[in-house]
């Protein structure tokens, strides 16, 4: 394999990761917010283009002596993590919320984006580690990037809490490493099949501390505390890019490590932490409804409902019994349709706190009359959070719950049972939400449009939602093609 | 046909909100030309049906979720049959009545009428679905117009009710929706009519079927309403405007006897059998108990809301013996019981229109001033108490000759619950129309608009037709019901 064969196996990242440096360096050369931005946007769509080449030349296999492969759970990703980026660059372009679009922004900001993408490539705990804290670190300084006490309060504490899940996952994997002597997911597969004697007890320690580690990411319960304030203080564009492209990221690598490393439903330790992430589940949804009803402000009400939500995502990592590519196919589409929808409802909040000053759910009154597209992009959002069909939250809970009742397993079956009542929780402040845009009477009532790019992706991020909800096929396949890989 | 039927309301709806908005009064209008298309329509697809051909008939279907993909198959699918039927005609008959009756609503019109003609959809679509996923969308598709209509144009506590009937119908289909989630994926697919056979019924689902009964029961029942999750309803009633609480007691209630006649017994027929008779007392305490608080109400709203919750706990008691005829009591109930209700709300509706208090002990002697709407009120007030050759006697002694045999216990006691129906209703009547006429109504005129008596009458041409000639009904729906009752022959 020639040294080009290499970069091109990792070629999207490395055309963000070479973007960043260039919109650093391009700076230096010509200040300016003009030139940034189109840097940024072009190595974006370099990235996106080298994907599709990939896909269209057929590139597969393993690269970089194994520490990152090329396959359509990777490319899945790719597409997914590029479409998220794009439109907060976008959305950062225009000015909007606390954060200033600089230089420094933009790089951060495809520094994260290319580390993730390579987070999903990773086969190796060694580089998942290390891109992982490069995600992580980049998204440190994302947090705090506004210099205000908030923002940099949120930093701080996102950094603190980021530090000891590193700590925590690294342990782990010590772990991992320490009993099957190698650090490529295939090799400790390979042990954890064979099944040796009297290791099943430090296995299950490892992966309790993966999981730990990975809970971090995927912001479940338990590891969650993080996440209300971080979320409230990060300047809001910076918070969209947490919730859905962190998260999702997070995902990818519980996904490989948990179904490619410790090996699907045949291994003797499958059960084990099949369990584990059904309780974490159990509890995400809980804790994130119960106080989600609570908030009065919208960021934190969001910031809680995606916890909740990141429970019903690990309901499908959970299914690891059910036969076939249910579960991580429930979940890849879970986790993309998610991100069209918290982006879509994200991008409402900023437009509107840009407008009214407010993150108050109680200055949500009456947005209906003030700006009627907004409203109606912000509820259908509303509506797919809850699962109302015929959106694309709906088929994304239903898929991901079949993959529960798959599975055979009757405590799955009562995981559902308790999401779908969860559910049932949920519609409560999603849908006061809702009533307060179109039942109260605004306090003030001039209205307002956002500007024609924001618009195009608030329309688009609504015809996600929509499409879908209507016509899943397309993305299914994708996911179910994405998970056979895994398999 | 069906979808042509199923949208229609919706098309209109849309066409209300397109209205300039200067010339909001017009909504009305559009509004009536689209219920009066639909109800024709409706009347056209009660006579078509043909009641010899067992099974769903016009039926409209295609696959939506493909099974290949995940391993169940979700379906786009309508059809009608002898339960579907009648349940139709009367969903297409009172949303007319509905659209009449708010003739006069000056706030925000087009929005008024545009969710209410919403509402036909989303209850129509119950009434139609052949398939658990579209049938439980169609379900909280309704909640939507009914939050909005009790809410903005509710009177008293408006917001409290609409609030209040919101949390209690997503709480039980909260647990309607694990139910139908357990059944589907168990099956792989969500088609009622597979679900319902002997190859498809999911035998041995992940967790007991039992439990699974209760869960999709618990979403019936407390639309039915049961005691005692009754207590939405009163608020709900009462709070509503006269239109809506004509729908939501004529037909909303309607949904949750339906879903039990068409889900919970076909699909799960066993579970049926060991409860039925914990149905039986459940439905023997909502007739008794209904018909103790609606003698205790001093608000004619709340009375007829109040005797809403007895008059269904016929419909559970007819469904309790599990056998044809009790079975086609509560079909029957459903209709008659529609129409009845949706009566005596428009008459209480219109007469509070006049006096702008509903307190019984304000009224007295109205019959001097308004006559007509007394007689309506009479009548719609026997046919309640089930005066033989009104519709209600035909549908309640059909349920009691249903299950005497079955639970004679409950029977007698719901045979009471009729007495104590003639004491609220006549108590109520005298109250209100006999007396002296008080000096305060001196003023008041009687029904005298054209929408006031189309209303009346498309309701009373049905309450005498069905008590003088059954049969109108009786054919289609014991076609509907038969298929249901074999279940438990078959068993014995």
């Amino acid at each position: 394999m020639n040294w080009f064969d290499q970069i091109h196996h990792i070629g999207p990242a490395f055309a963000l990761l070479l973007g960043a440096g260039v919109v650093m360096g391009a700076d230096l050369v010509r200040p300016g917010r003009a030139p940034v931005l189109t840097l940024t946007l072009i190595s974006l769509l370099v990235g996106f283009a080298w994907a599709i080449w990939q896909v269209l030349a057929g590139t597969s296999g393993p690269a970089i002596s194994g520490a990152v492969v090329v396959d359509e759970f990777a490319l899945f990703f790719t597409f997914l993590l590029i479409g998220v980026t794009a439109a907060v660059v976008i959305v950062t372009a225009e000015g909007l919320s606390r954060a200033e679009p600089r230089p420094e922004f933009f790089a951060l900001l495809l520094t994260a984006a290319g580390s993730m993408v390579l987070l999903a490539q990773a086969q190796d705990l060694i580089a998942i580690f290390v891109f992982l804290e490069t995600t992580s670190v980049s998204q440190f300084v994302l947090a705090g990037v506004a210099r205000d006490d908030r923002s940099s309060e949120a930093g701080l504490k996102y950094l603190l809490a980021g530090a000891v899940a590193a700590a925590v996952l690294l342990y782990g994997f010590a772990f991992l490493f320490g009993l099957s002597g190698t650090t490529s997911l295939d090799g400790i597969a390979t042990f954890v099949s064979s099944n040796a004697g009297g290791t099943e007890l430090a296995l299950v320690f490892g992966f309790v501390l993966v999981a730990a580690g990975l809970g971090f990411k995927m912001s479940i319960a338990p590891f969650q505390a993080w996440v209300p304030d971080v979320y409230e203080g990060a300047p809001t564009t910076v918070t969209s890019f947490l919730s859905v492209a962190s998260k999702a990221a997070g995902f990818a690598v519980a996904l490989r490590i948990f179904y490619v490393g410790l090996g699907g439903a045949d291994t003797f330790i499958a059960e084990h932490w099949a369990a584990l992430f059904a309780v974490l589940a159990g509890a995400s949804m809980t804790f994130g409804n119960a106080a989600a009803i609570l908030q009065t402000n919208v960021k934190r009400l969001l910031a809680y409902s995606s916890i909740a939500q990141a429970g019903n995502v690990a309901v499908g990592l959970a299914a690891v019994a059910a036969s076939g590519a249910a579960g991580p196919s429930a979940v890849l589409f879970f986790l993309a349709t998610y991100a069209a929808t918290n982006l879509g409802a994200f991008f409402c909040v900023i437009v509107v706190s840009e407008r009214i000053g407010s993150e108050r759910l109680a200055d949500y009154a009456g947005l209906i009359r003030r700006s009627p597209a907004v409203a109606v992009v912000l509820l259908l959002c509303l509506l797919s959070l809850t699962g109302i069909p015929p959106t694309a939250g709906f088929l994304a809970k239903l898929y991901v719950f079949n993959s529960a009742v798959q599975t055979g397993v009757d405590w799955m079956v009562i995981l559902v049972a308790v999401a779908v009542l969860n559910s049932a929780v949920s519609a409560f402040y999603y849908l006061r939400w809702a009533r307060t845009m179109v039942l109260d009477d605004p306090v003030d009532e001039t209205p307002f449009r956002p500007s024609a790019p924001v618009q195009g992706l608030l329309g688009l991020a609504a015809i996600a939602v929509l499409y879908f909800g209507l016509w899943p096929s397309q993305l299914l396949q994708a996911a179910q093609r994405a998970a056979e890989n895994l398999l | 046909m069906l979808t042509v039927f199923l949208l229609l309301p919706l098309v209109g709806a849309l066409t209300v909100l397109t209205l300039p908005r200067d010339n909001e009064g017009n909504a009305r209008w559009v509004a009536l030309f689209y219920s009066v298309l639909t109800f024709i329509m409706s009347v056209a697809i009660f006579i078509r049906f043909d009641p010899d051909n067992p099974g769903y008939q016009f039926v409209d279907r295609f696959e939506w979720i493909q099974g290949g993909d995940t391993g169940f198959t979700v379906q786009y699918a309508l059809g009608v049959d002898g339960l579907s039927a009648p349940l139709v005609l009367l969903t297409g008959l009172l949303s007319l009545a509905a659209v009449l009756v708010s003739w006069n609503i000056d706030l925000r019109p087009k929005q008024y009428f545009a969710w209410l003609l919403v509402l036909e959809t989303a209850v129509a679509g119950v009434f139609l679905s052949l398939d658990l996923i579209q049938f439980f969308f169609f379900w909280e598709l309704e909640l939507l117009p009914m939050y909005m209509l009790i809410s903005i144009w509710g009177s008293g506590r408006p917001r409290y009710s609409a609030m209040k009937f919101l949390l209690f119908t997503m709480g039980g289909s909260a647990f309607m929706l694990v139910g139908f989630l357990v059944l589907g994926l168990t099956a792989g697919t969500f088609d009622i009519a597979v679900l319902a056979t002997e190859a498809g019924r999911p035998l041995d689902a992940v967790i007991p079927l039992s439990v699974v009964f209760w869960l999709v029961m618990a979403a019936f029942l407390v639309k039915l309403p049961v005691i005692p999750v009754h207590t939405w309803l009163p608020d709900a009633d009462s709070d509503a405007p006269t239109a809506v609480a004509v729908m939501l007691g004529g037909v909303l209630l309607k949904m949750g006897g339906y879903g039990i006649l068409r889900i919970a017994l076909p699909i799960m027929p066993d579970q049926a059998r060991d409860f039925g008779v914990i149905l039986a007392i459940i439905a023997a305490a909502s007739v008794i108990w209904g018909a103790i608080l609606t003698l205790q109400q001093r608000d004619l709203k709340r009375l007829v809301a109040y005797s809403s919750v007895s008059h269904m706990g016929y419909v559970l008691l007819g469904v309790s013996a599990l056998g044809a005829v009790g079975l086609s009591g509560a079909a029957l109930q459903m209709f008659t019981h529609g129409t009845i209700t949706g009566l005596l709300f428009i008459v209480v509706g219109l007469i509070y229109d006049r006096t702008h208090t509903r307190q019984i002990a304000d009224m007295s002697g109205l019959l001097h001033r308004m006559p007509i709407l007394g007689v309506v009120m009479i009548i719609a007030g026997l046919a309640s108490l089930g005066l033989p050759a009104l519709s209600g006697f035909v549908a309640e002694f059909t349920v009691f000759a249903g299950t005497i045999q079955a639970h004679p216990a409950a029977t007698i006691i719901g045979v009471f619950g009729v007495v104590l129906a003639a004491g609220y209703i006549l108590w109520a009547v005298q109250r209100v129309f006999t007396g002296p006429p008080d000096e305060r109504w001196t003023g008041l005129t009687d029904a005298r608009e054209w929408w006031e008596y189309a209303a009346m009458a498309s309701m009373l041409i049905f309450i005498v037709g069905v008590g003088v000639y059954p049969r109108l009904l009786t054919d289609v729906i014991e076609s509907g019901v038969e298929p249901i009752a074999l279940l438990w022959q078959a068993a014995v």
